[in-house]
Protein backbone atom coordinates (compact mmCIF):
# COMPACT_ATOMS: atom_id res chain seq x y z
CA UNK A 1 0.00 0.00 0.00
CA UNK A 2 1.43 3.64 -0.55
CA UNK A 3 2.25 6.20 1.49
CA UNK A 4 -0.48 8.26 0.37
CA UNK A 5 -3.03 5.49 0.64
CA UNK A 6 -1.66 5.04 4.06
CA UNK A 7 -1.89 8.32 5.28
CA UNK A 8 -5.61 9.13 3.54
CA UNK A 9 -7.03 5.99 5.10
CA UNK A 10 -5.93 6.83 8.49
CA UNK A 11 -6.73 10.53 7.96
CA UNK A 12 -10.46 9.36 7.21
CA UNK A 13 -10.61 6.81 9.75
CA UNK A 14 -9.29 9.18 12.51
CA UNK A 15 -12.60 11.89 11.11
CA UNK A 16 -15.26 9.37 11.44
CA UNK A 17 -13.68 8.21 15.15
CA UNK A 18 -14.09 11.68 15.94
CA UNK A 19 -17.43 12.34 14.07
CA UNK A 20 -18.95 9.15 15.55
CA UNK A 21 -18.76 10.94 18.85
CA UNK A 22 -21.39 13.61 17.86
CA UNK A 23 -23.44 11.14 15.98
CA UNK A 24 -23.73 8.03 18.50
CA UNK A 25 -25.87 8.43 21.90
CA UNK A 26 -23.42 9.36 24.84
CA UNK A 27 -25.12 6.31 27.07
CA UNK A 28 -23.41 3.68 24.44
CA UNK A 29 -19.89 4.16 25.65
CA UNK A 30 -20.66 4.78 29.10
CA UNK A 31 -20.20 1.64 30.50
CA UNK A 32 -17.22 1.67 33.33
CA UNK A 33 -15.36 -1.90 31.53
CA UNK A 34 -15.82 0.11 28.16
CA UNK A 35 -14.50 3.56 29.72
CA UNK A 36 -11.53 2.01 31.82
CA UNK A 37 -10.48 -0.18 28.44
CA UNK A 38 -10.43 3.24 26.65
CA UNK A 39 -8.58 5.55 28.57
CA UNK A 40 -6.18 2.55 29.25
CA UNK A 41 -5.50 2.10 25.41
CA UNK A 42 -3.46 5.55 24.65
CA UNK A 43 -1.21 3.84 27.73
CA UNK A 44 -0.80 0.64 25.59
CA UNK A 45 0.07 1.83 22.72
CA UNK A 46 2.18 4.61 23.71
CA UNK A 47 4.36 2.23 25.75
CA UNK A 48 4.61 -0.09 22.67
CA UNK A 49 5.76 2.89 20.48
CA UNK A 50 8.27 3.95 23.46
CA UNK A 51 9.61 0.12 23.39
CA UNK A 52 9.86 -0.24 19.63
CA UNK A 53 10.93 3.27 18.73
CA UNK A 54 13.77 3.04 21.69
CA UNK A 55 14.92 -0.70 21.82
CA UNK A 56 14.30 -2.30 17.99
CA UNK A 57 16.47 -3.10 15.21
CA UNK A 58 15.35 -3.04 11.59
CA UNK A 59 16.68 -6.59 11.26
CA UNK A 60 14.06 -7.61 14.76
CA UNK A 61 16.54 -6.96 17.26
CA UNK A 62 16.57 -4.94 20.47
CA UNK A 63 19.67 -3.08 21.10
CA UNK A 64 21.05 -0.53 23.46
CA UNK A 65 22.04 2.34 21.48
CA UNK A 66 21.77 5.93 21.60
CA UNK A 67 18.49 6.48 21.26
CA UNK A 68 17.98 4.34 24.68
CA UNK A 69 20.42 7.18 26.29
CA UNK A 70 18.41 9.79 24.63
CA UNK A 71 15.05 8.69 26.31
CA UNK A 72 16.56 8.09 29.33
CA UNK A 73 17.77 12.31 29.46
CA UNK A 74 13.81 12.79 28.37
CA UNK A 75 12.62 10.83 31.31
CA UNK A 76 14.54 12.97 33.54
CA UNK A 77 13.63 15.34 32.27
CA UNK A 78 10.13 14.87 32.56
CA UNK A 79 10.57 13.85 36.30
CA UNK A 80 11.53 17.72 36.76
CA UNK A 81 8.81 18.98 34.51
CA UNK A 82 10.18 19.85 31.63
CA UNK A 83 7.84 20.87 28.91
CA UNK A 84 7.17 18.84 25.72
CA UNK A 85 9.56 20.73 23.16
CA UNK A 86 12.34 20.47 25.89
CA UNK A 87 11.54 16.95 26.54
CA UNK A 88 12.39 16.29 22.62
CA UNK A 89 14.73 18.48 22.05
CA UNK A 90 17.25 17.30 24.82
CA UNK A 91 16.78 13.35 23.72
CA UNK A 92 17.17 14.15 20.29
CA UNK A 93 20.90 16.52 21.49
CA UNK A 94 21.81 13.45 23.94
CA UNK A 95 21.78 10.73 21.24
CA UNK A 96 23.46 13.23 18.08
CA UNK A 97 26.35 14.23 20.85
CA UNK A 98 26.45 10.27 21.84
CA UNK A 99 26.70 9.63 18.27
CA UNK A 100 29.07 12.12 17.17
CA UNK A 101 31.56 11.05 19.73
CA UNK A 102 31.15 7.43 18.18
CA UNK A 103 29.12 5.45 20.21
CA UNK A 104 25.63 4.02 19.31
CA UNK B 1 -42.27 21.13 31.81
CA UNK B 2 -39.85 17.84 31.82
CA UNK B 3 -37.01 18.27 33.60
CA UNK B 4 -35.74 15.13 32.37
CA UNK B 5 -35.51 16.20 28.64
CA UNK B 6 -33.85 19.14 29.47
CA UNK B 7 -30.78 17.89 31.45
CA UNK B 8 -30.18 15.17 28.92
CA UNK B 9 -30.54 18.16 26.43
CA UNK B 10 -27.94 20.28 28.46
CA UNK B 11 -26.11 18.44 30.94
CA UNK B 12 -23.60 21.75 31.51
CA UNK B 13 -24.23 23.44 34.73
CA UNK B 14 -27.03 26.20 34.84
CA UNK B 15 -24.82 29.92 35.82
CA UNK B 16 -25.64 33.60 35.68
CA UNK B 17 -24.36 35.45 32.30
CA UNK B 18 -20.74 34.56 31.87
CA UNK B 19 -18.30 36.19 33.92
CA UNK B 20 -15.86 38.37 32.59
CA UNK B 21 -12.83 37.03 34.37
CA UNK B 22 -13.86 33.43 33.48
CA UNK B 23 -13.83 34.43 29.60
CA UNK B 24 -10.70 36.02 30.31
CA UNK B 25 -9.32 33.24 32.06
CA UNK B 26 -10.29 30.66 29.17
CA UNK B 27 -8.45 33.17 26.99
CA UNK B 28 -5.57 32.80 28.41
CA UNK B 29 -5.56 28.95 28.72
CA UNK B 30 -6.22 28.71 25.07
CA UNK B 31 -3.63 30.80 23.93
CA UNK B 32 -1.03 29.11 26.30
CA UNK B 33 -2.08 25.70 25.34
CA UNK B 34 -2.30 26.37 21.98
CA UNK B 35 0.99 27.67 21.89
CA UNK B 36 2.75 25.23 23.48
CA UNK B 37 1.00 22.35 21.32
CA UNK B 38 2.37 24.51 18.22
CA UNK B 39 5.27 23.89 19.43
CA UNK B 40 5.71 20.58 19.15
CA UNK B 41 4.64 20.32 15.80
CA UNK B 42 7.72 21.08 14.80
CA UNK B 43 9.10 17.98 15.86
CA UNK B 44 6.96 16.14 14.10
CA UNK B 45 7.37 17.76 10.81
CA UNK B 46 10.95 16.78 11.09
CA UNK B 47 10.20 13.14 12.30
CA UNK B 48 8.23 12.37 9.58
CA UNK B 49 10.46 12.94 6.57
CA UNK B 50 13.01 11.27 8.57
CA UNK B 51 10.75 8.71 8.57
CA UNK B 52 10.86 8.67 5.16
CA UNK B 53 7.13 10.65 4.07
CA UNK B 54 7.39 13.81 1.65
CA UNK B 55 6.53 17.23 3.04
CA UNK B 56 3.06 16.87 1.44
CA UNK B 57 2.06 14.12 3.25
CA UNK B 58 3.14 15.35 6.18
CA UNK B 59 1.73 18.49 6.32
CA UNK B 60 -1.62 16.76 4.78
CA UNK B 61 -1.54 14.11 7.77
CA UNK B 62 -1.50 17.51 10.40
CA UNK B 63 -4.54 19.41 7.78
CA UNK B 64 -6.31 16.07 8.30
CA UNK B 65 -5.49 13.80 10.91
CA UNK B 66 -4.62 16.28 13.42
CA UNK B 67 -4.46 14.27 16.14
CA UNK B 68 -0.73 14.14 17.06
CA UNK B 69 -0.14 10.63 18.67
CA UNK B 70 -1.79 9.28 15.66
CA UNK B 71 0.25 11.42 13.77
CA UNK B 72 3.42 10.34 15.31
CA UNK B 73 1.83 6.94 15.55
CA UNK B 74 1.43 6.37 11.98
CA UNK B 75 5.08 7.84 11.09
CA UNK B 76 7.36 5.80 13.79
CA UNK B 77 5.59 2.44 12.40
CA UNK B 78 6.38 3.02 9.11
CA UNK B 79 9.59 4.54 9.70
CA UNK B 80 10.29 1.52 11.65
CA UNK B 81 9.66 -0.61 8.28
CA UNK B 82 6.09 -1.71 9.62
CA UNK B 83 3.35 -2.29 7.09
CA UNK B 84 0.52 0.14 5.90
CA UNK B 85 -2.22 -1.54 7.05
CA UNK B 86 -0.04 -1.78 10.79
CA UNK B 87 0.31 1.75 10.44
CA UNK B 88 -3.29 3.02 9.75
CA UNK B 89 -4.61 0.47 12.82
CA UNK B 90 -2.44 1.83 15.12
CA UNK B 91 -3.03 5.19 14.13
CA UNK B 92 -6.66 4.63 14.27
CA UNK B 93 -6.56 3.08 17.70
CA UNK B 94 -4.94 6.03 19.50
CA UNK B 95 -7.74 7.95 17.73
CA UNK B 96 -10.18 5.88 19.29
CA UNK B 97 -10.10 8.34 22.50
CA UNK B 98 -11.01 11.55 20.34
CA UNK B 99 -14.23 9.96 19.55
CA UNK B 100 -14.82 9.22 23.51
CA UNK B 101 -13.56 13.12 23.73
CA UNK B 102 -16.56 14.03 20.94
CA UNK B 103 -18.92 12.06 23.00
CA UNK B 104 -18.49 14.98 26.24
CA UNK B 105 -17.74 18.10 23.48
CA UNK B 106 -21.16 17.70 21.63
CA UNK B 107 -23.55 17.99 24.93
CA UNK B 108 -21.50 21.09 25.64
CA UNK B 109 -21.29 22.66 22.60
CA UNK B 110 -24.76 21.52 21.11
CA UNK B 111 -23.65 22.09 17.52
CA UNK B 112 -25.94 20.63 14.52
CA UNK B 113 -24.70 20.44 10.61
CA UNK B 114 -21.44 22.32 9.12
CA UNK B 115 -20.56 23.22 12.39
CA UNK B 116 -21.03 19.36 13.86
CA UNK B 117 -18.45 18.53 11.18
CA UNK B 118 -15.99 21.32 11.91
CA UNK B 119 -15.94 20.52 15.55
CA UNK B 120 -15.78 16.96 14.81
CA UNK B 121 -11.97 17.86 13.44
CA UNK B 122 -11.14 19.96 16.23
CA UNK B 123 -11.85 17.76 18.62
CA UNK B 124 -8.41 16.73 20.16
CA UNK B 125 -7.25 16.17 23.52
CA UNK B 126 -6.39 20.18 23.87
CA UNK B 127 -9.57 21.64 23.03
CA UNK B 128 -11.53 19.16 24.81
CA UNK B 129 -8.70 19.85 28.40
CA UNK B 130 -9.41 23.26 27.77
CA UNK B 131 -13.57 23.25 27.17
CA UNK B 132 -13.98 20.60 30.38
CA UNK B 133 -12.00 22.66 32.62
CA UNK B 134 -14.10 25.63 32.57
CA UNK B 135 -17.27 25.79 35.07
CA UNK B 136 -19.32 28.31 33.00
CA UNK B 137 -21.18 27.08 29.92
CA UNK B 138 -19.96 30.07 27.57
CA UNK B 139 -16.71 29.82 28.82
CA UNK B 140 -16.52 25.94 27.80
CA UNK B 141 -17.77 26.60 24.38
CA UNK B 142 -15.26 29.29 23.83
CA UNK B 143 -12.18 27.39 25.50
CA UNK B 144 -12.81 24.61 23.05
CA UNK B 145 -13.27 26.53 19.65
CA UNK B 146 -10.44 28.92 20.62
CA UNK B 147 -8.11 26.38 21.60
CA UNK B 148 -9.05 24.32 19.07
CA UNK B 149 -8.42 26.85 15.98
CA UNK B 150 -4.97 28.05 17.75
CA UNK B 151 -4.21 24.63 17.29
CA UNK B 152 -5.10 24.07 14.22
CA UNK B 153 -3.10 26.85 12.89
CA UNK B 154 -0.39 26.92 14.95
CA UNK B 155 0.08 22.72 14.47
CA UNK B 156 -0.53 23.28 10.87
CA UNK B 157 2.52 26.00 10.45
CA UNK B 158 4.56 24.33 12.38
CA UNK B 159 4.62 21.17 10.92
CA UNK B 160 5.47 22.62 7.23
CA UNK B 161 8.43 24.49 9.03
CA UNK B 162 9.32 21.20 11.03
CA UNK B 163 8.74 19.14 7.69
CA UNK B 164 11.02 21.49 5.56
CA UNK B 165 14.13 22.19 8.28
CA UNK B 166 14.24 18.02 8.23
CA UNK B 167 13.80 17.79 4.42
CA UNK B 168 17.01 20.30 4.58
CA UNK B 169 19.57 18.54 6.77
CA UNK B 170 19.98 15.47 5.68
CA UNK B 171 20.70 11.97 7.53
CA UNK B 172 18.34 12.38 10.69
CA UNK B 173 20.48 10.06 12.90
CA UNK B 174 23.09 12.77 12.92
CA UNK B 175 20.70 14.92 14.76
CA UNK B 176 19.21 12.08 17.17
CA UNK B 177 15.41 12.75 15.02
CA UNK B 178 14.85 9.24 16.03
CA UNK B 179 15.55 9.57 20.01
CA UNK B 180 13.36 12.50 19.63
CA UNK B 181 10.76 10.48 18.31
CA UNK B 182 11.04 7.73 20.91
CA UNK B 183 11.10 11.15 23.25
CA UNK B 184 8.21 12.58 22.47
CA UNK B 185 6.52 9.36 22.73
CA UNK B 186 7.51 8.68 26.25
CA UNK B 187 6.15 12.41 26.97
CA UNK B 188 2.57 11.92 25.61
CA UNK B 189 2.47 9.08 27.74
CA UNK B 190 3.80 10.40 30.39
CA UNK B 191 0.90 12.30 32.01
CA UNK B 192 -1.21 9.44 31.50
CA UNK B 193 0.90 7.34 34.34
CA UNK B 194 -0.97 8.71 37.10
CA UNK B 195 -3.17 5.72 38.10
CA UNK B 196 -2.42 1.68 39.17
CA UNK B 197 -4.16 0.79 36.53
CA UNK B 198 -2.10 3.09 34.16
CA UNK B 199 1.26 1.48 35.36
CA UNK B 200 0.06 -2.26 35.23
CA UNK B 201 -1.14 -1.42 31.87
CA UNK B 202 2.78 -0.12 30.66
CA UNK B 203 4.59 -2.76 32.35
CA UNK B 204 2.28 -5.56 30.64
CA UNK B 205 2.64 -3.73 27.49
CA UNK B 206 6.07 -3.05 27.53
CA UNK B 207 6.52 -6.91 28.11
CA UNK B 208 4.32 -8.15 25.61
CA UNK B 209 5.94 -5.74 22.86
CA UNK B 210 9.29 -6.74 24.12
CA UNK B 211 8.81 -10.40 23.47
CA UNK B 212 7.29 -10.14 20.29
CA UNK B 213 10.00 -7.60 18.54
CA UNK B 214 11.91 -10.43 17.46
CA UNK B 215 9.05 -12.57 16.43
CA UNK B 216 6.02 -10.75 14.69
CA UNK B 217 6.78 -8.29 11.69
CA UNK B 218 6.81 -4.50 12.25
CA UNK B 219 4.08 -2.76 13.56
CA UNK B 220 2.29 -5.61 14.78
CA UNK B 221 3.86 -5.68 18.54
CA UNK B 222 2.17 -2.02 19.55
CA UNK B 223 -0.72 -3.54 18.22
CA UNK B 224 -0.59 -6.57 20.18
CA UNK B 225 0.33 -4.32 23.15
CA UNK B 226 -2.89 -3.07 22.74
CA UNK B 227 -4.49 -5.44 24.34
CA UNK B 228 -2.39 -4.54 28.14
CA UNK B 229 -5.51 -2.39 27.98
CA UNK B 230 -8.19 -5.03 27.21
CA UNK B 231 -6.61 -6.81 29.85
CA UNK B 232 -6.05 -4.67 32.55
CA UNK B 233 -9.39 -2.47 32.01
CA UNK B 234 -11.38 -6.14 32.11
CA UNK B 235 -9.69 -7.17 35.15
CA UNK B 236 -12.48 -5.97 37.49
CA UNK B 237 -10.56 -5.74 41.03
CA UNK B 238 -12.97 -6.07 43.51
CA UNK B 239 -15.41 -3.83 42.51
CA UNK B 240 -13.52 -0.34 43.55
CA UNK B 241 -15.90 2.41 43.77
CA UNK B 242 -13.53 4.69 42.63
CA UNK B 243 -13.66 4.63 39.29
CA UNK B 244 -12.00 7.98 38.36
CA UNK B 245 -8.39 7.26 38.49
CA UNK B 246 -8.49 6.31 35.22
CA UNK B 247 -11.99 7.34 33.99
CA UNK B 248 -11.82 10.95 34.25
CA UNK B 249 -9.80 11.60 31.64
CA UNK B 250 -12.67 10.87 29.19
CA UNK B 251 -14.78 11.45 31.93
CA UNK B 252 -17.28 9.22 30.76
CA UNK B 253 -16.29 6.35 33.70
CA UNK B 254 -19.99 7.26 36.16
CA UNK B 255 -22.09 5.77 33.78
CA UNK B 256 -23.79 2.35 34.62
CA UNK B 257 -22.53 -1.25 34.26
CA UNK B 258 -23.81 -2.80 30.73
CA UNK B 259 -26.16 -5.53 31.30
Amino acid sequence: MSAWVTVLAACALAYLLKLAGYLVPAHWLSGPRISRVTALLPVALLTGLVVVQTFATPDHGLTLDARAAGVGVAVVALILRAPFIVVVVLAAGTAALLRHFGWG
Amino acid sequence: MDAGAELERDPAPRTEPPDRSAMRAVTRQALSVGIATSAYAISFGAVSVAAGLTVWQTVVMSALLFTGGSQFALVGVLGAGGSGVAAVATSTLLGVRNGLYALQVSRILQVRGLRRLLAAQLTIDESTAVAIGQTDPQAMRRGFWLTGVIVYAGWNLSTLAGALLGNAIGDPKVYGFDAAAAAAFCALLWPRLRSLEAGATAALAALLTVVLVPLAPPGVPVLVAALAAVVVGLFDRRRRGDESSVGDETGVGDGEEPA
